[in-house]
Parts: structure tokens; C-alpha cells; sequence
């Protein structure tokens, strides 16, 4: 059988799983769509967020940004799961009691003003859309690697498939559908991983194999890499990053932003207890860590891989011929994913960093030394795992199940922000303000279709990506650290923070983040328009714009506490509504509504 | 639920105590071991490298789960002991 059949089988098969569990899941009422009818067991519920949260960038690109630049990227790794304590113990439970359907609806609620929700929905809107748009161009673009379709026509496939569960079954269908996703997805991560971590280590495990010894050299597999990738003039891969502060800044962004996501919330308040809601966020925790400590072992071999495949005899001795290059090359480069151009003319792949940091200025009169012209060989970071299994040597079937896990991902990541921006429209926006008084059956009728504008509208976007797509981690991350996590945070611990307050503070943490990546990265992204160049020695204190979402909700914090404290008090019955969420009796009766 | 009963207020404040201390882990695996305090663990020797890249690898995301398995399990407890716990 061809590898292009194997690919439509597991791609064709894994689709159809999903269009069924769609059609058994319909639903039937707006608490079904919204909330999965909030009987979901915690287990189940953490699977759904494991494929919720682990998107695209989780599966395909993370371990290629780990494996370029090492110890630095650990603030992925950290940012993207310790997320899940602060939601556990900060946000979760108490949602969940309070027992409604969307996010803004808790904002609007808590502090008593239509304007509060709408700023909740317009930063939802903004984060969730933004991250959208990255999930369906990643569909299309597995599609036409594994599909041999092209990406646009990929991306319609995608949509269709999102429209038919999503629309039909709301939250319902999703749950279900991102719990095989799970399965789908845990299994092609892992299977790469296992061959290869036991080809180099002889141990299993990926995630101790990391830590284990190269059974070639003889020596641990990181001081190994370290010394290969140094030897060719890049800096170590365990190397210390130069600042400390923007690192732990940028984990700290990371960590609120993960707990501030609306379309993770609303996972939590589809189980049918306020306990449950802490059990599912550790066993949410477990499921993604299940990829997350496979991610850093997956990037240091695949590093490793890639140099013995250029270096074969070793980094002193001369790389290899481009005629003896392996077929992955050759199949990779036809997508230009991996491009060669060979710059000293003798034919073989010289592979080194040719930079213009330190450790590349130091390694230029070694390199001329050596007749090297230049680096000759570039590798897309992004088929770091889609390139394991080939890499490895692995059947064609581990291939064929790459192609499935990574849909599975960029899918159900999409479905749940869908979901998320549909809620706030037909819920947040219809309901709360427009026609409060439409009837269940015509709620549910405007999910649907809200829900099917925004699978047209991400879908165009994805295929036609605007400038701000492609800045998913400082826009989605940004906002959800600098504006919504602050104010549902303060909504649940201060009795004190009134409306005015609240506002104040979210639209304060918002513009403060906002400008500072504008500054840097051009005003909403057009380009030309930034005022200062996006380097190190521009950044304030030496503060990235992406990592500048925590400082923006200590802004929004301060702004907050000052502005409630000089203003009256929140009403009784807010005061008491606080109270109400603190204390998990009655979270049944809450969500009849 | 009424509201300002004697014992609400400390179950609130036992929930209160019990995050804090989980949240003084949970910055002290990531921010400290894992970051800040990296330079100082380095003298202990894990598998090719340092305890403080392995602490911000992988060491932190099991502490993590730890933390809110524990946080579930103490609060459940906490919950029934003040009688708030869902029928």
C-alpha cells in the first residue's frame, strides 16, 4: 500500500470517529450546547482538555522550538501547565459554582454591568480569533503535506468536519469528539518518541531517556548534543538564558494567560460538581503532561538525530554528500520545508551557525579555516516532529498516524475556541443584550448559526492569514493574562472591587499590554508602523513583548483596587454572590437557570 | 448558605491558607528552581546536565500535578468537615 493510501486511511478513519460520536451527541437544549448538558465525568472532562488546550503549536511546533534553542524554550514547557494550578485553586471551582455558560456572563454578572461583559467579549473575541485562525492554517497545511492536496482546499475539509460536529452537537459533540482526539493524538506523539528515544538511549521512555546515556558515545545524551551542536558554532543547549527577569515574566504571561482563556474555563463547567472541577483540572494536568514531558526528550534527539545525519563521521570530520542525503531529506525538501543551497560548491551539506551571536562570531575563523562559505542547510522547526517517524526510520504507518494526531490537534483546539466565540455572540451578546427574552429553542438556534458564521470566518482567515495571526502568543496570551484573568480572579477573592473598578482596571491592563507589543511589533500589526526595532536592547528593563502580559495585570490589579476603593461599594447582593461562589453547596441547583 | 456564619469564614480562610502555601511550590519549582535559582543548583549533576534544567524540563510539570492533586484532596476534606460539600 502507498503511504499516500495509508495517510487517507488514518486520516479518512479518524474523521469518521468524530462525525459519529457528532451525530450520537446531538443537542438538544441550550445547556447541552453551551455546557455538554454539565454531566461530564472529571476524567473525561480532563481527556477533552488535554485535546482543548493542546494545540497545533503544542503538537507540531513546541518540540521544534525546544530543539532550536534548548534550555531558553522551557518557558513553554512551564507557561502551558502551570496554568492549571492557578485555574485548580483560583478560578475553576468557583466558576463552576456560579453555574453559567459563558465567561463574560460571570464578568457581567459579578460586576453588575453590561459594559463589564462587553469588554469580557470583545477580549474573548479578539484571543480566541487569533488563535483560530493559527489552528485552521496548521489543518491545511498537515493536509498538504500528508493529503497531497493544497492547503486551501485542506482547510476546507477541515472546516467541514469542524462544521458538522460542532454545529450539531455544540459543547456536546465536542467533548466527545476532542476525547478520541485525545487518544488520537497522545498515541502519534508518543509512538515516534518511544522508537526513537530507545534507538539512542535503549531506554523506552522518552521522558527518561532525556536524562539517560547515548549508547554510541557512551555519554549522557545532553552533554552529547551540547557538545556536537557547539562544535559547529552553536551556543550549548543547556546554556543559561541573559535574562532572567524577561524569562520568568514571560512564564509568568504564559501561566495567567493559560488560566484566563475563556475556551479553557468553559471546559470546567461541563462537570456536574464543584469537586469535580478540581479533579478535572489535575487530571487535565496529567493528560497534557503526558506530551509535555515527551516534548523536551522528542526535541534534543530529534537535534541530535539531525547532526549525526549531516555529521555521520562526526562534526571534525567533512559532512555528508548532498547526493547521500536520506529520503526524508529529499521528501521534505519538495515542500521547502528543508532547503539546501550549497554555497561553497562542493557538494556536501555544511551545516553550522553562521550567526551573529558570540558563539557564531567565535566559531567564523574556524568555519573560513575549513573552506565553509556559509550555513547550507535550513530546516523548518515545524518538521522537527512531523519528521520523527521518517527520521527514525519508522513504518509507514507511524506516519500515516502523525498525519491523524496532528489534525486531531489543530481540530479540536479549533472546535473548542469556536465554541467559545459562538457562546459569547448568541449568549453573551444576543441573550444579554440585544433579545433578552428569546425563548431556549431560539437561543439554540443562534448558537448554531453564530457558530457557523465563525467557522466561515476563521476558515477564510486561516486561508488568507492577517499580519496579527501570526502573534498568537503575545495577542491571545497578552489579553487573556492582562484583562480577563485579573478581572475574574478579583471577581472571586475581593468583595470589595466594584463595577467601576473592574472596568477601569481590565480596559487599563488591556491598553498598557497592548501598546507596549504595538511599540515593538507595529500598531495592530501593520507593518512599518512599530517605533522601535524588536531587539533586546530596546526592551525596557530587557522586557519582551511577549512577556509583557503579567506586568499588565499587575496593572490592571492596582488600577482596580484604587479605583474600587475611592468609588462606593458593590450592592449586597453582589457582596452576596461572592460569598455564594466561595462555597461549593448548592452548585446543582445554580445551574437551572 | 447563610452568609457570614462563624465556620464559612473559616473554611474561606483555611482555602485561603491553603493555596498560599501551594502557590509559594508552586512559583519555588518553576520561578526559582527552574530559572532564578538555576546557577545555584548547578553543582548537582542530573543525566548530562543540572537539576535546575531538569526542574524547568519536566521537574516542575510533576510538581504541578502533585500540587493539585493534594489541593483537590485537601479541599474535599475541608468541604465536608465544614459541611459545604455537594450532597
Amino acid at each position: 500500500m502507498s503511504q499516500f493510501a495509508i495517510n487517507i486511511m488514518f486520516v479518512g478513519g479518524s474523521f469518521l470517529i468524530y462525525i459519529l460520536i457528532a451525530v450520537w451527541a446531538k443537542a438538544g437544549s441550550t445547556k447541552d450546547f453551551y455546557v455538554a448538558g454539565g454531566g461530564v465525568h472529571p476524567i473525561t472532562n480532563g481527556m477533552a482538555i488535554g485535546a482543548d488546550w493542546m494545540s497545533a503549536a503544542s503538537f507540531i511546533s513546541m518540540a521544534g522550538i525546544i530543539a532550536a534553542s534548548g534550555y531558553a524554550s522551557s518557558a513553554y514547557l512551564m507557561g502551558w501547565t502551570g496554568g492549571y494550578v492557578l485555574l485548580a485553586m483560583l478560578l475553576a471551582p468557583y466558576l463552576r459554582k456560579f453555574g453559567k455558560f459563558t465567561v463574560p456572563e460571570f464578568i457581567g454578572d459579578r460586576f453588575y454591568s453590561k459594559k463589564a461583559r462587553l469588554v469580557a467579549v470583545i477580549c474573548l473575541i479578539v484571543a480566541s480569533l487569533t488563535y483560530v485562525i493559527g489552528q485552521m492554517a496548521g489543518a491545511g497545511v498537515a493536509f498538504s503535506r500528508f493529503l497531497e492536496v493544497d492547503s486551501t482546499t485542506g482547510l476546507m475539509i477541515a472546516a467541514v468536519v469542524i462544521f458538522i460536529y460542532s454545529v450539531l452537537g455544540g459543547m456536546k459533540g465536542i467533548t466527545y469528539t476532542q476525547v478520541a482526539q485525545y487518544c488520537v493524538l497522545i498515541v502519534a506523539y508518543t509512538i515516534p518518541a518511544v522508537f526513537i528515544s530507545f534507538q539512542l538511549t535503549g531506554n523506552p521512555i522518552p521522558a527518561l531517556g532525556l536524562f539517560s546515556t547515548h549508547i554510541d558515545s557512551g555519554m549522557p545524551i545532553l552533554d552529547k548534543l551540547n557538545q556536537v551542536i557547539t562544535d559547529v558554532g552553536f551556543s550549548e543547549y543547556s546554556a543559561d538564558v541573559d535574562s532572567h527577569l524577561n524569562m520568568v515574566l514571560f512564564t509568568l504571561t504564559l501561566m495567567i494567560g493559560t488560566a484566563g482563556l475563556p475556551h479553557v474555563i468553559i471546559r470546567f463547567f461541563t462537570v456536574p460538581k464543584v469537586a469535580d472541577a478540581r479533579w478535572s483540572a489535575g487530571w487535565a494536568l496529567v493528560f497534557i503532561a503526558l506530551l509535555y514531558l515527551t516534548a523536551p526528550a522528542v526535541a534534543s534527539m530529534a537535534r541530535l538525530n539531525l547532526m549525526t545525519t549531516v555529521y555521520p563521521d562526526g562534526t571534525a570530520a567533512e559532512p555528508i554528500r548532498y547526493e547521500d542525503r536520506p529520503q526524508w531529506v529529499k521528501e521534505w525538501e519538495v515542500t521547502g520545508l528543508i532547503k539546501y543551497v550549497d554555497k561553497n560548491e562542493d557538494g556536501r551539506i555544511q551545516m553550522y551557525n553562521d550567526g551573529s551571536d558570540e558563539a557564531a562570531q567565535a566559531f567564523q575563523p574556524q568555519a573560513e579555516a575549513r573552506g565553509w562559505e556559509g550555513n547550507e542547510l535550513d530546516v523548518n522547526r515545524d518538521i522537527i516532529v512531523l519528521a520523527n517517524p521518517e527520521i527514525a526510520n519508522l513504518p509507514g504507518w507511524v506516519i500515516g498516524l502523525i498525519a491523524a494526531g496532528g489534525l486531531a490537534a489543530a481540530l479540536s483546539t479549533a472546535a473548542g475556541l469556536l465554541l467559545a466565540i459562538s457562546s459569547a455572540i448568541s449568549h453573551d451578546l444576543i441573550k444579554g443584550s440585544i433579545n433578552p427574552g428569546i425563548t431556549d429553542k431560539g437561543e439554540l438556534l443562534a448558537a448554531r448559526i453564530s457558530m457557523a458564521v465563525a467557522i466561515v470566518v476563521a476558515t477564510y482567515l486561516g486561508a488568507n492569514p492577517p499580519g496579527f495571526a501570526a502573534q498568537v502568543v503575545a495577542l491571545a496570551f497578552g489579553i487573556a493574562a492582562a484583562s480577563l484573568f485579573p478581572a475574574l480572579m478579583m471577581g472571586i477573592f475581593s468583595k470589595r472591587i466594584n463595577n467601576t473598578g473592574a472596568i477601569a482596571g481590565m480596559l487599563s491592563g488591556l491598553v498598557f499590554t497592548l501598546s507596549y507589543i504595538f511599540v515593538y511589533k507595529g500598531w495592530f500589526f501593520i507593518p512599518g508602523t512599530a517605533n522601535l526595532a524588536d531587539t533586546p536592547a530596546n526592551w525596557v528593563f530587557g522586557i519582551s513583548p511577549l512577556s509583557i502580559g503579567a506586568i499588565g495585570a499587575l496593572v490592571n490589579f492596582a488600577v482596580a483596587f484604587v479605583v474600587a476603593n475611592a468609588t462606593e461599594e458593590p450592592p449586597v447582593e453582589i457582596q452576596e454572590l461572592v460569598e455564594s461562589v466561595r462555597y461549593p453547596r448548592g452548585a446543582g441547583q445554580a445551574q437551572d437557570h | 448558605m447563610s452568609g457570614h456564619s462563624y465556620d464559612a469564614e473559616k473554611y474561606w480562610k483555611a482555602n485561603l491558607r491553603l493555596i498560599f502555601g501551594s502557590l509559594i511550590v508552586w512559583a519555588l519549582v518553576s520561578y526559582g528552581f527552574g530559572i532564578v535559582l538555576r546557577p545555584m543548583l548547578s553543582g548537582i549533576p542530573i543525566g548530562g546536565t543540572d537539576l535546575g534544567f531538569w526542574f524547568a524540563q519536566q521537574g516542575s510539570i510533576l510538581t504541578f500535578i502533585a500540587l493539585i492533586f493534594h489541593y483537590a484532596w485537601r479541599m474535599n476534606r475541608l468541604d465536608k468537615q465544614f459541611g459545604v460539600d455537594e450532597e
